[in-house]
């Protein structure tokens, strides 16, 4: 397999024992990049020349004697949400267009820190409102395995760098799905860690309550070392949790005896197609047959997850995103106006047609005398949504069901029918509402397609998460297997 | 029909956005399908539920009280669109 191909763990070996260098492994990657992005459209900025200065410093390092620690020397990709110092960071939207923001992101950080080289700022639905990349205001990004269809979003940048063989990971952002939707329609692994897990520090905020950053790799070894490397507290963000970080490598055992599997059934009722609903059953049998303990079980209020998330993410986007204002950073209208029409001006010149939506739902559900109608309401059903799962995860130590109710679909197909594409996150949604971990990996195909399985867990139990995904990966061949581009 | 044409200009200062006639009926529109979909949740009596605002219950997270460097100031406004003796410049805002 092409170097550019390989998992950042076997590539770790092979710089280890001196097979390869960093420069090789690093011009391969960007080579692959060079090559197949006129047609992926995965990246919005690429950072070439840092990326083999960095190499050629990692290389004197290894020659030094020094050992190799995970994703030290990894080429990775960052989805343009992550503020990167004297980077342009953009959001995928014209108001951040020549953005450079003046601080690392806490992960951004953290990466450096281990060594990491960044290939580039990848393209997401803009502010990360889409779920299909579609929303960008640069261009769509595609999906690796069949371009004529979405990579899915809003981390279908991120997604489609590492299933095209453009990065060998990535980090993402997910609000609603925004990591797990894109990764099932890509045939890659993302996990979207508890609330908190993660510090959100530098990511540029969509719904605070709900984002969370989170990594996205070809196999479930790399998605536990890249979260080891970005989690924990940090004291820059105050909702992020100041608990101990487990070694999540130390999950990697192929061993599901006894584990206690639910099966939720509404998440195989909302418009799930047959073959998705069969790959995932087929990997719950196998999960069976290793020791699991299979039961269905109900969350009869995840179904309005979707009705609830559509108040509260605009509602705290259209806070967050007020800050776009024409004065700090950012565009400006060129107009002669007064303040309140500057605001106005620069606002309408610079965001795209979704994100002025969603703030203008936003604004009227927490608008005065509407308030309790929505924005209350939806924060009431939240919490009966959060007790279905805390009463599920009373018998069971993880539950199992699709990431997405469909495969990828076809560029342009449902950007006429907003609650159509709202649709494709109606199976993830539920999960960052409970603020609960989960990931998404490959489990089969349709139509040449990958199909995606959510395994979710308890609040800070990412490790039974890897443990279920890792038994099943290891005993499929899914995770091998790499997009005919 | 939940939001009324008038209603939704009146959202649309609220939220400092100017809307084109075009985009004023697509948001209309648009606003009233979500809305719709949003009843719904009239299904659950939530009368007696406490609600959610983070799904991880936290406390008030303080820290010290302490001088710390801040972001160096021409790095923050080498960002801005517009800036003028060490300050961001915005347009008259105050009647002479």
């Amino acid at each position: 397999m092409e170097l550019y191909n390989r998992p950042a763990h076997e590539l770790q070996r092979l710089l280890q024992r001196k097979d390869i260098s960093c420069r090789e492994l690093t011009e391969s990657v960007l080579r692959r990049a060079d090559a197949v992005d006129s047609s992926v459209c995965a990246y919005l900025t690429r950072l070439n020349d840092q990326a083999l200065e960095q190499a050629d410093a990692i290389d004197e390092r290894i020659a030094a004697g020094e050992a190799i620690t995970p994703f030290m020397g990894i080429p990775l990709a960052l989805k343009d949400n992550l503020c990167t110092d004297g980077i342009e960071t953009t959001c995928a939207s014209r108001i951040l267009k020549g953005f450079r923001p003046p601080y690392d992101a806490t992960v951004v950080h953290k990466l450096r820190k281990t060594n990491a080289i960044f290939v580039g700022k990848t393209n997401l639905d803009e502010f990360a409102m889409g779920s299909s990349t579609e929303n960008s205001a640069f261009f769509p990004t595609r999906n690796p395995w069949n371009t004529s269809t979405v990579p899915g979003g809003s981390s279908g940048g991120s997604t489609a760098a590492v299933a095209a063989g453009a990065a060998i990971a990535a980090l993402g952002s997910d609000t609603g799905g925004s990591i797990r939707q894109p990764a099932s329609f890509c045939g890659v692994v993302g996990m979207k860690p508890t609330y908190g897990r993660v510090s959100r520090y530098g990511l540029i905020a969509f719904a605070s309550s709900l984002d969370q950053i989170g990594p996205i790799t070809h196999d479930v070894t790399d998605c536990a070392h890249l979260l080891n490397v970005i989690s924990g507290h940090d004291p820059m963000d105050s909702t992020s949790i100041d608990q101990p970080v487990p070694d999540y490598g130390a999950f990697l055992i192929p061993e599901v005896k006894g584990l206690r599997v639910g099966v939720p059934r509404e998440f195989f009722a909302q418009g799930v197609e047959p073959p998705v609903a069969d790959a995932v059953w087929k990997a719950i049998r196998l999960l069976e047959e290793k020791g699991a303990v299979v039961e269905e079980c109900s969350t009869p209020c995840a179904e309005y997850g979707l009705p609830v998330y559509y108040i509260i993410a605009p509602a705290e986007a259209s806070s967050n995103l007020a800050r776009y204002d024409g004065v700090q950073y950012g565009h400006r209208t060129a107009e002669d106006v007064d303040v309140v029409g500057l605001y106005q001006k620069t606002r309408k010149e610079g965001f795209g047609h979704e994100v002025k939506h969603r703030i203008m739902l936003g604004t009227y559900a927490l608008s005065s005398g509407y308030y309790d109608a929505y924005y209350l309401k939806a924060s009431r059903v939240r919490t009966l949504i959060k007790q279905d799962f805390e009463r599920a995860f009373q018998k069971h130590d993880v539950l199992i069901c699709p990431t997405c109710p469909t495969v990828a679909f076809t560029l342009g197909e449902k950007t006429g029918d907003p609650l159509q594409m709202k649709l494709s996150d109606v199976c993830t949604i539920p999960v960052n509402i409970a603020g609960l971990p989960g990931i998404s990996l490959p489990c089969g195909f349709h139509e040449g397609l990958p199909i995606g399985l959510q395994i979710i867990g308890k609040p800070l139990d990412e490790g039974t998460i890897f443990r279920t995904a890792y038994a099943y990966e290891q005993a499929t061949e899914w995770h091998s297997q790499r997009a005919p581009l | 029909m939940f939001l009324t044409r008038e209603q939704v200009e009146r959202v649309a200062l609220l939220a400092r956005l100017e809307l084109e006639e075009r985009e004023l009926e697509k948001s209309m529109g648009e606003l009233n399908q979500i809305l719709e979909h949003f009843e719904r949740l009239e299904e659950l009596n939530t009368e007696a539920i406490e609600p959610t605002s983070h799904a991880i219950s936290m406390v008030n997270v303080l820290r010290d009280d302490r001088l710390k460097p801040s972001l160096p100031r021409d790095k923050v406004l080498a960002n801005a669109p517009e800036s003028v003796g060490g300050g961001f410049r915005v347009p008259r805002v105050v009647e002479t």
